[in-house]
């Protein structure tokens, strides 16, 4: 129940760092609302684990500060910042019981006993382990370690924060949902901010009012699945999100035209683009149409995935995406157009707006 | 795909084979004869049963030097395996600190035996050890030749000097094998020093603890060089184990056939209580 600054957080685990590519988080400057459900979205190694340490205080940043609700915490122990924190490798005591290993956190902060018995029952009951109360950790299969993992970090109530760094990633998809539910349940019931790491684009969509997506040390998206999916900022946010991922041609701009390898592409703005940037031009193949008019391309497969079809094609020697319909024709001389308002404009790989 | 089998694999262990039969199962053969027979020397020997294990296990001086024995290793085991906890607990875990930490740690253990029983005997001494000198100077009375209680001390310090390393050794290598996510959980979770040591780092020593456990009982029963060259089993028989007197009886005495029995009563005695160690420590670990 707080709200987080991060106050141009910078981080490098070696010493003395000179160039920014030293940096494993490059620059977060950002505000995590207070009760906010948040999904932190991005490859591997983008700095998804080293921005959750930062804010629980198992990792100083190198720079830049965090407040909670304001005040200033940069320097306080993770003990003394009351966060919860779910590890991406499930962390158990093995010589503890399952009971054991969910009261731990509530004993050390000296909650009475009463109360330990009944929030590690609630918790208990949330993740199906109940009947293994009473045996040992040790014995226990991945996925029920992982539940225990998951657990721990949900047994406090009081916490300010709860940090999820992929907690599900082996738990079978039929659990993963219902464990899902819980978590929104929860976090409806006690308010607390949430941030959950996922690899998993639908989790996150699914999941979070908020999806931050992070590439390479840096937050480049924050926004509603719905921004992501229409107006990504950044090409890679584009790639990233949805499947397949947005088509991004290399494009000439003039004025409010394209030009596409000679073909022209009316846009509904004028981009303003600084002299000597890298141009590009991003739709989404769900807005790609196919028909007879338009500018032409070579199909090379038809993949069938149900109540669509993705129809992988090249234009102008370059591959394209298109998504069609399932009953949707594929012309024997088949050309394309795009939609103009789900046209995006980049330059240096970052969104141009017609606002701009 | 058939199993191929080839026994021609058998010949490349069978040089180990050979050596292990020379250079254990035949001399501990040639105990048994010996511990079952009595012999006046040229190569006579009289069918003696079980006469001379009897003997053994009537005698104080066995049962004397057994609990001498007993003792030593129950103080050794109660210094040592904490201490060595203790060392391993506070050893730097990476940077310049690690390697010079563990040849410091190592030094002792490449020491052979009877070194370290000469190192200590001449720095215990009276007149010209540096130990012996400083304490009689403090004006303590020390002198492990003619009291027994000195004489233990002197003994049991040098033992920790010598074997505590094989501990530290032993516990660090379980401790750095100990994920970092450990930890953080542990911080997250609010534990405190003794619950981090209790719940995850105690549970990740466990089996290098066993061994520790297993090898320091093993040889400080064994024990032999050391106390032979400081004490040479004195103040009278105060520091007389099984093995010197063992050594005393086959060698000095000559008599072969009780040597050779009470040399198969020590075997047993170290495989006895070993394999209960080894039960009780690892099924305390399976139940519950
Ligand atoms: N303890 C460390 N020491 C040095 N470099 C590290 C350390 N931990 C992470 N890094 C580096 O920092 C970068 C970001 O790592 P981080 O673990 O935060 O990525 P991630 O987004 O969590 O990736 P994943 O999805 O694989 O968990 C990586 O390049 C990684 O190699
Ligand atoms: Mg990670």
């Amino acid at each position: 129940m707080a709200r987080i600054n991060l106050d141009h957080i910078r981080h490098a685990y070696g010493a003395s760092p000179k160039s920014p590519s030293d940096y494993s988080l490059k620059e977060v400057h950002h505000e995590w609302n207070d009760g906010g459900a948040y999904a932190l979205l991005g490859p591997s190694g983008c700095g998804k684990t080293t921005l959750l340490n930062i804010i629980s205080g198992l990792l100083q940043p190198s720079e830049g500060k965090i407040l909670f609700d304001g005040r200033d915490v940069t320097y306080l122990s993770t003990q003394d910042r009351n966060i919860a924190q779910v590890f991406q490798f499930p962390v158990i005591y093995d010589t503890m019981t399952v009971y054991d290993n969910l009261a731990f956190p509530l004993r050390n902060r000296h909650v009475p006993e009463g109360e330990v018995d009944r929030r590690v029952n609630e918790i208990l009951e949330m993740i199906g382990l109940a009947d293994r109360a009473k045996k040992k950790a040790q014995g226990l299969t991945a996925d029920q370690k992982q539940k225990i993992s998951l657990g721990r970090g949900l047994v406090r109530s009081d916490v300010s924060a709860i940090l999820f760094d992929e907690p599900l990633t082996v738990i079978d998809p039929h659990m993963k949902w219902v464990l899902r539910s819980q978590l929104k349940r929860l976090h409806k019931q006690f308010g607390f901010t949430m941030v959950y790491v996922t690899h998993d684009q639908t989790e996150a969509l699914t999941f979070a009012d908020k999806v931050v997506v992070m590439y390479d040390g840096e937050i480049v998206q924050i926004g509603t699945p719905a921004e992501l999916f229409e107006k990504p900022k950044h090409t890679f946010v584009g790639y990233f999100i949805g499947s397949p991922g947005m088509n991004v041609l290399p494009a000439k701009i003039d004025g409010s035209s394209v030009d596409l390898d000679g073909q022209k592409v009316a846009l509904s703005f004028a981009p303003k683009i600084t002299a000597g940037a890298k141009t590009e031009l991003g739709i989404r193949p769900e807005f790609v149409r196919l028909g007879r008019e338009g500018m032409p391309v070579t199909i090379s497969k038809v993949e069938d995935i149900g109540r669509q079809k993705i129809v992988r094609a090249s234009f102008s020697n370059r591959p394209i995406a298109i998504v069609v319909h399932e009953d949707g024709e594929i012309p024997a001389e088949p050309r394309v157009t795009f939609d103009p308002t789900a046209i995006n404009i980049y330059a240096d790989s970052w969104r141009v707006g017609g606002e701009a | 795909m058939e199993k191929t089998w080839n026994n021609k694999a058998w010949f490349m262990v069978l040089p180990v084979l050979v050596l292990v039969a020379f250079s254990a199962v035949i001399p501990l053969m040639t105990v048994v004869n010996y511990s079952v027979q009595d012999t006046f020397g040229n190569n006579e020997f009289f069918w003696a049963g079980t006469d001379w294990f009897t003997d053994v296990l009537e005698s104080d001086r066995f049962w004397d030097a057994l609990i001498r024995n007993l003792i030593f290793s129950g103080i050794i085991l109660t210094i040592e395996i904490p201490l060595g906890i203790l060392i391993a607990l506070n050893m730097p875990k990476k940077g310049l600190g690690v390697p010079v930490c563990l040849v410091l740690m190592a030094l002792p253990l490449l020491i052979p035996w009877n070194v370290v029983g000469t190192i200590w005997q001449v720095f215990g001494r009276v007149d010209i050890g540096l130990l012996g000198y400083a304490l009689a100077a403090l004006g303590i009375n020390y002198n492990y030749v003619n009291n027994v209680f000195d004489a233990w001390v002197t003994l049991i310090v040098m033992d920790i000097w010598h074997w505590t390393s094989l501990v530290v050794l032993l516990c660090y290598a379980g401790l750095v094998s100990i994920p970092d996510a450990y930890y953080q959980a542990a911080k997250i979770d609010g534990a405190s020093r003794w619950s981090v040591f209790r719940y995850i780092q105690l549970p990740k020593m466990k089996r290098v603890l066993l061994i520790a456990f297993l090898l320091r009982f093993m040889d400080s029963f064994m024990i032999y060089t050391e106390p032979f060259v400081v004490t040479g089993g004195g103040p009278g028989n105060a520091t007389t184990f099984l093995s010197i007197d063992l050594v005393k009886m086959a060698v000095g005495q000559f008599d072969l056939g009780p040597a050779a029995a009470l040399s198969i009563i020590y075997f047993l005695i170290i495989l006895l209580l070993s394999w209960i160690f080894y039960t009780v420590m690892t099924t305390s670990d399976a139940q519950k």
